[in-house]
């Protein structure tokens, strides 16, 4: 038996080969905490364009998947929130970019489906609103359910803490947020992380993504949404919190 | 007009009654983020975050935020003790069962049977609904604090919402800088007057038949 199996370990070289034109990507993050960086600027370096990209949000005009955006290389969009990248809006208003919104629990739910091999979700998170036109629908049990169809995409792009040489990935803390369900929902799946160690040094108990969905790992490069909350911070008032 | 810092506080400290020990609550974005502040420690109070925490804490001292450590708005955060960080799915899976008993957001618009209008304002601002709807919808009371009116003050209480809707009859609790109302089978109940506004003042405000108490009561 070899148990030395091949690395996943790729270049950010080698990684960008598996982008195109008018291909459909999927981002993990949340407001750009936990989108991966180092792939998001290799993407923009290398040109692509024409994106149907799926994520939770577009982060900000400069962190995350909001880059994509500012530099227009996003022709489709399907997120719960653009709030946070007045860009975005400007596009959508304009007729640049289609949006589609989705409540951010049935996107999460769209995409877990997706990456679990399911047709889609029945969820009534909506109705009553505009989330259900042209909608179909079914009854369970008496309930009425929206019929919300999964969702997958050509490769799906996230960020982890560790993985180990066979793409099992652990997460950090808020960071994790979207990841592990993008990470299951591509048809190719390319994972940017802090730290590549050997196989056997993570404990199984503690992996959230098992390597199987992961087909390759990149080394990051270091990240940059710290910036969030330290341009806010400059902006606008930071409101209470918690006493300590 | 925007609200002074002390009425915002003043809105945040109402909404913090109906906060009891061992709750399971969410804070949206703005005032109700303040509503932490008057959160009594040791409450067991468990806040719930849509990018993926249950127990969240209060800010970090400066140089010591972590990058991989925030609320749903971006700001660095702590956790408290029994706390859990999960994925998004599971952050909302927490949110449909039913769990949350109380959610506080914001709105643009509410109307006197309790609908709610947050997420967009079609050919203007369009920032998606986000989790907005799955809250509105789901968490047991939903608690909405925002400007009595609008920045032409105009009535943001009204009989029927113009704007899309978040959720349908949803809101239990509004509280503005004027008063404290609920919404009781569809309709509007005065509960409590904010100092320093009159009867008079609530009522020429506001743009939904509203239920009066017996006995008005002023919350300072």
């Amino acid at each position: 038996m070899n148990t030395a199996a091949k690395t996943k370990h790729i270049s950010i070289e080698q990684a960008m080969e598996h982008f195109t034109d008018g291909m459909s990507l999927m981002i993990g993050g949340f407001g750009g905490v936990g989108a991966p960086p180092t792939l998001i600027s290799a993407l923009l370096d290398k040109g692509i364009k024409d994106i149907f990209l799926i994520s939770n949000d577009t982060g900000f005009p400069w962190i995350g998947p909001g880059k994509l955006i500012t530099e227009k290389r996003v022709k489709k969009l399907i997120a719960s929130h653009i709030g946070s990248n007045p860009e975005a809006g400007k596009q959508m208003q304009s007729g640049e970019l289609d949006v589609t919104f989705v409540p951010q629990g049935t996107l999460a739910e769209k995409i877990r489906a997706g990456g679990m091999g399911l047709g889609g979700i029945l969820t009534d998170v909506g109705l009553g609103t505009v989330v259900e036109d042209n909608k179909e629908k079914t009854v369970i049990n008496g309930l009425e359910y929206m019929i919300e169809p999964a969702l997958t995409a050509d490769v799906s792009i996230v960020y982890a803490q560790k993985a180990d040489q066979y793409g099992n990935l652990v997460y950090d803390k808020t960071a994790r947020n979207t990841n592990p369900l993008v990470a299951m929902a591509g048809k190719i799946t390319i994972a940017e992380v802090e730290e590549i160690v050997p196989n056997g040094s993570l404990d199984p108990e503690c992996i959230i993504t098992p390597g199987v969905y992961v087909d390759y790992i990149v080394q990051s490069k270091g990240v940059d949404w710290k910036w969030v909350w330290e341009l806010k911070q400059d902006t606008r008032s930071q409101g209470g919190q918690l006493k300590k | 007009m925007g609200l002074g810092i002390e009425t915002r506080h003043q809105i945040a400290r109402r909404a913090a009654k109906e906060i009891t020990s061992g709750m399971i609550v969410n804070l949206g974005i703005g005032i109700p983020t303040l509503v932490a502040d008057y959160i009594p420690e040791n409450s067991g109070v468990m806040l719930h975050t849509e990018n993926g925490i249950l127990g969240m804490g209060g800010s970090p001292l400066a140089g010591e935020e972590d990058g991989n450590l925030s609320n749903a708005g971006g700001y660095p955060v702590t956790i408290l003790p029994g706390a859990s960080y999960f994925d998004s799915a599971q952050a909302f899976g927490i949110i449909r069962k039913g769990l949350l008993d109380v959610t506080i957001l914001g709105a643009l618009e509410v109307s006197g049977k309790g609908d709610i209008a947050n997420w967009i304002v079609p050919g203007k601002r369009v920032p998606g609904m986000g989790g907005a709807i799955d809250l509105a919808q789901k968490a047991k009371k939903v608690i909405v604090l925002m400007n009595h009116c609008d920045k032409e003050g105009k009535p943001k209480i009204v009989d029927a919402c113009s704007l899309p809707l978040t959720v349908k009859e949803g809101a239990h609790m509004i509280i503005t800088e004027r008063a404290v109302f609920e919404v009781i089978d569809r309709k509007l109940h005065l509960l409590e007057i904010m100092n320093p506004y009159s009867l008079d003042e609530v009522i020429a405000a506001t743009g939904a038949h509203i239920v009066l108490p017996e006995k008005i009561s002023v919350f300072y």
